[in-house]
């Protein structure tokens, strides 16, 4: 939820002196280097609160950019801000996941306890309450973030709690929080060798001497001193590591197309813009062991050869941003990265950036353009990021979990890897249990454990007296199966045959209180909110499709609904521009399949079978 | 060596390596509708009007901005590609207020003409009335009916990719993307030189010419090929004429301006039909001016020209060239100033 409209202007006094000194003493900071933009207008957002039009004025100046492009790129990004905010903003997180568990409550009570309605500030500028569309808090939902701080398994009394708490002033600092939601260890472990989290919560991220003693950086070191880049990609080639962010293409063969291209420079970038809905496995990655995912990708920069990597993590991350700039720091002091890495002739930097609220910068071109400083547009593929990707450069982008696996892999050899899990997928994963079950947790495992041991023996199963009624499998844009799915092994292919998707390995769990309809809703207005408006099928069709399960869910839904939501479905998989579009319709088709007796009871009937949607 | 060969609509079609399906299919002879499709400017393929199967690849692929390659096999209009279209397009309509009755583009308006071509009635679906839109009236130039925009861009490529004044963006996103300048405040408050250029991209009536507003339609009017009068860069203008007089001014797409146009020549023409217009020469006799023709007018300044330079010598005689002539005529000036009158004192505006 951001205000729109014009920029209002601020008075004169607002815009004193200190503050254009801070901005003009931020702005020398960030000239010149790529995208320049984002990370500017990020800081000077820090100096009032939000970025009025005369600072818009002074960046664009600065960086010999147009308003209008400053304007564009900026209000596209919901964490950025141009009218005034209250001091500490609450995030009220709304995805699929924390509406399950009850986030339109909460919603409605901190509006009451704060008294305003959303998008609004109150009276004493304290708190200004918006929405987020997914705070990647799901194994603590329901959740919100008040600033950097996140709060789950919120409760009202809770709610009330934190408000009082920053009422006196005692909100804490992120930095000195151990996590950010919870402790990895307090979950139920897979048997077995973890090669993923296995330092998670028993490291101090902030040491690198820690990460050292288990085996850190010796990976890099056998890489750059014993085994040429082609050696290291035909390792990964070998081990068969599909990539974990979602669509599982070869990372090994990813490489193989950059590392030939004559072009210089080519750029590595880490994506750590961990948007999906029900997934944080990353942000346990980043916060609990920082440095294994800088090994990671610096080992990938070796072997693609790339002398410059980027870390694009999202802006809800405060925490992982802060230990992965620290590991980044540590790395340059102790000569793992900047110039003749170990004595060698390779040189490496890495820079950390920040997202600011935009699920589609996920994407890989659309990461890039944010990169850029630009907009998060998808761009039109071919040509591909490996050909043509930062500042038309090759540029290959990889999941922080993926790049997670290589120290093993470099370690052990690809041959001992593709004997982990299944052929399909070899290798470790990171699977997410979420939503109605009683244990909602991440673990990690080789694939191939069934979808059912996942439910029951990791997330305890449903909560009692409750029935499993469905599952959306790896993501918001993931297909329903239902009981049926359940002996389903966990890896790409098999998820895949079963109708479904492994997607970023998160399952999200619905027993029999869930109303299809009420749960489609809430998809429907995830992905309006981050279909980023440049192709008309997704921008038009993606509200259209919000509309109509909001009259559903509403009772008021109309003859001829389902077929114009089967002919939208079919426009958006066949003609958007981008993953996001093509597969928005995925959830709804499969609802369609399993459940269409539901939904037919909500337009015909005018009932709501499982009692959530309330027709008054 | 022969020119490579693709497939479109079964027939074996050759064409240019860099050219797009879109550009192979015309070549052909095949129509491909567009809309956010602009020449000049960078393709997005962001509309998806342009849609078409080709053979191998997941999903439709936007023929204006996918490249032609040897043994594609192309189909343009197949009933998956009709329904996509077909659905773009009430997307498109229910987007906004597309009332045609009295729309300034009715007739001209290439969503109206696509609408026609694949006969879709108004869609079923569409904003609750009483919708409102932005809608700004506060420059003499341009009218911004935001009810009338389809979001395909065209007028920010204009700006961007072919006038390069950068003075507008596609801003928010989602549902609520919108067409912005800076700090989303109107064109006259922004950075825009109005160059009037995104009106003429503009395919609806979301940009519209101020003064031509309500003057006549596209089939009443005559096109007339000009040269803009206003410097001697020489743009090809088009007038648009009803009943003798000019109701607007385009860009013509010809050398050297291929459609562009600034300020003074797109919207600076009002002087043709002023009543105070001078038409003829005046000669200030005893302190008040009176029409002369031409060959007095002439004769006079000869004579006076011929008496100054007896009496005071030729270098008491200056002259000054405008760019507002061509490069032939600049060059009768000076050599009219050197041969005739016997100095060297000619100089031009464009020096300064």
């Amino acid at each position: 939820m951001k205000p729109l409209g014009p920029c209002e202007s601020v008075p004169t006094a607002q815009m004193r002196q200190e503050v254009c000194d801070s901005l003009q003493a931020l702005i020398s900071r960030h000239r010149g280097r790529i995208g320049a933009l984002l990370p500017t207008l990020q800081d000077a957002q820090r100096i009032l609160g939000h970025i009025p039009l005369e600072m818009q004025q002074v960046i664009a100046a600065e960086l010999k950019l147009s308003g209008s492009q400053v304007f564009g790129a900026m209000s596209f990004y919901s964490m950025l801000a141009w009218q005034p905010r209250g001091q500490y903003i609450i995030r009220v997180c709304g995805s699929p996941c924390c509406h399950l568990n009850g986030a339109a409550a909460l919603l409605e009570l901190l509006q009451e306890e704060l008294g305003v309605p959303l998008g609004g500030t109150t009276a004493d500028r304290l708190f200004t309450l918006e929405t987020s569309a997914c705070l990647g808090a799901c194994e603590v939902s329901p959740a919100m973030q008040v600033n950097e701080v996140v709060y789950g398994r919120l409760t009202p009394g809770r709610v009330r709690e934190v408000l009082s708490d920053y009422r006196a002033g005692q909100g804490p600092d992120y930095r000195d929080l151990p996590y950010s939601t919870c402790d990895f260890r307090e979950f139920r472990r897979a048997p077995g060798e973890s090669l993923l989290l296995e330092n998670v919560g028993l490291i101090d991220p902030l040491n690198l001497e820690d990460y050292l003693k288990r085996g850190g950086y010796t990976a890099l070191e056998k890489a750059l001193t014993s085994m040429t880049p082609e050696a290291v990609i035909e390792e990964v080639k070998l081990s068969g590591l599909r990539g974990r962010g979602g669509a599982g293409f070869p990372t090994g063969l990813k490489w193989s197309f950059t590392r030939p291209l004559p072009a210089s420079p080519k750029y590595v970038v880490c994506n750590a813009d961990e948007g999906e809905p029900g997934t944080v496995k990353d942000r346990y990655l980043m916060e609990g062991d920082p440095h294994k995912v800088l090994e990671g990708l610096i080992i990938a920069a070796y072997a693609v050869g790339a002398a410059h990597g980027f870390i694009y993590c999202r802006g809800e991350y405060y925490l992982s941003r802060h230990r992965l700039q620290h590991a980044i720091d540590q790395a340059r002091e102790r000569g793992f990265l900047g110039k003749r890495l170990l004595g060698t002739d390779f040189s490496c930097t890495v820079e950390l950036r920040s997202g600011a609220g935009s699920y589609v910068c996920g994407e890989e071109t659309a990461l890039i353009e944010s990169l850029e400083g630009k907009r998060g547009f998808p761009r039109l593929k071919p040509p591909f990021p490996g050909v043509v990707g930062v500042q038309g450069q090759p540029t290959v982008v990889n999941n922080v979990e993926t790049l997670a696996n290589l120290p093993a892999i470099i370690n052990r050899g690809g041959a001992w890897y593709r004997e982990i899990g299944t052929p399909d997928t070899p290798g470790a994963k990171i699977f997410q249990v979420m939503g109605q079950v009683r244990t909602p947790q991440v673990l990690e495992a080789p694939t191939g454990m069934t979808l059912g041991d996942l439910i029951q023996v990791y997330g305890g199963g449903v909560r009692p007296g409750r029935t499993l009624k469905m599952i959306q499998t790896g993501g918001a844009s993931g297909s329903l199966v239902t009981r049926a799915a359940l002996k389903t092994p966990l890896d790409f292919g098999s998820l895949e045959a079963a109708g479904g998707a492994l997607g970023s390995g998160t399952m999200l769990v619905m027993d029999d209180s869930t109303c299809v309809v009420d749960f489609l809703r809430c998809v429907a207005a995830f992905f309006a909110h981050e279909s980023c408006g440049q192709c008309t099928p997704c921008r038009e069709g993606a509200a259209w499709i919000l509309e109509v399960f909001t009259r559903l869910s509403r009772g008021e839904g109309r003859e001829g609904d389902l077929d114009f939501l089967l002919r939208l479905a079919d426009t958006l998989k066949d003609a958007s521009l981008c993953p996001l579009g093509q597969s928005a319709p995925v959830p709804l088709l499969s609802a369609i399949k399993h459940f269409r007796p539901e939904i037919e009871a909500h337009l015909k009937d005018k009932t709501c079978p499982a009692g959530v949607c309330r027709f008054d | 060596m022969s020119a490579p060969r693709m497939t479109i609509n079964g027939v074996p079609v050759e064409f240019s390596p860099g050219q797009t399906i879109l550009e192979a299919a015309q070549s052909a002879g095949v129509s491909i509708p567009t809309l956010c499709h602009y020449p000049d400017t960078r393709p997005t393929g962001a509309c998806r009007v342009c849609v078409v199967e080709l053979e191998g690849a997941r999903s439709l692929v936007p023929a204006c901005a996918t490249y032609s390659a040897p043994g594609q096999v192309v189909h343009t209009d197949t009933e998956r590609v009709d329904a996509a279209r077909r659905m773009v397009l009430e997307l498109m309509l229910a987007s906004g207020n597309h009332n045609c009755l009295i729309c300034e583009a009715g007739g001209d308006c290439e969503l109206q003409a696509l609408a026609y071509r694949y006969q879709i009635d108004p869609p079923a679906f569409g904003k609750p009335p009483g919708t409102t839109y932005y809608y700004e009236d506060n420059n003499s130039m341009i009218i911004r009916d935001f009810s009338r925009c389809i979001q395909c861009a065209r007028c920010v490529k204009a700006c961007t990719d072919r006038q390069v004044n950068l003075a507008i963006a596609v801003g928010y996103r989602g549902a609520e993307t919108t067409i912005v300048a800076a700090g989303d405040q109107p064109y006259i408050d922004s950075e825009c030189v109005f160059c009037g250029e995104c009106v003429q991209a503009c395919p609806t009536g979301a940009l519209l010419d101020k003064h031509a507003r309500f003057l006549g339609r596209v089939w009443e009017r005559q096109k007339v090929r000009s040269t803009c009068p206003y410097c001697g860069v020489g743009c090809q203008i088009d007038l648009q004429v009803k009943e003798g007089r000019i109701i607007q001014v385009t860009g013509a797409d010809a050398v050297p301006n291929r459609g562009r146009l600034c300020v003074k020549g797109r919207f600076g023409w009002h002087f043709v039909h002023h009543p105070e217009r001078l038409k003829t020469p005046l000669i200030k006799e005893n302190g008040s001016l009176r029409k002369a023709d031409w060959e007095e007018a002439l004769n006079l300044v000869a004579t006076r020209f011929a008496e100054l330079k007896d009496r005071e010598g030729p270098d008491k005689i200056g002259g000054w060239c405008s760019a507002r002539i061509t490069n032939e005529e600049n060059y009768l000036m000076q050599k009219f100033m050197r041969a005739v009158l016997g100095t060297n004192h000619v100089d031009h505006c464009a020096r300064l």
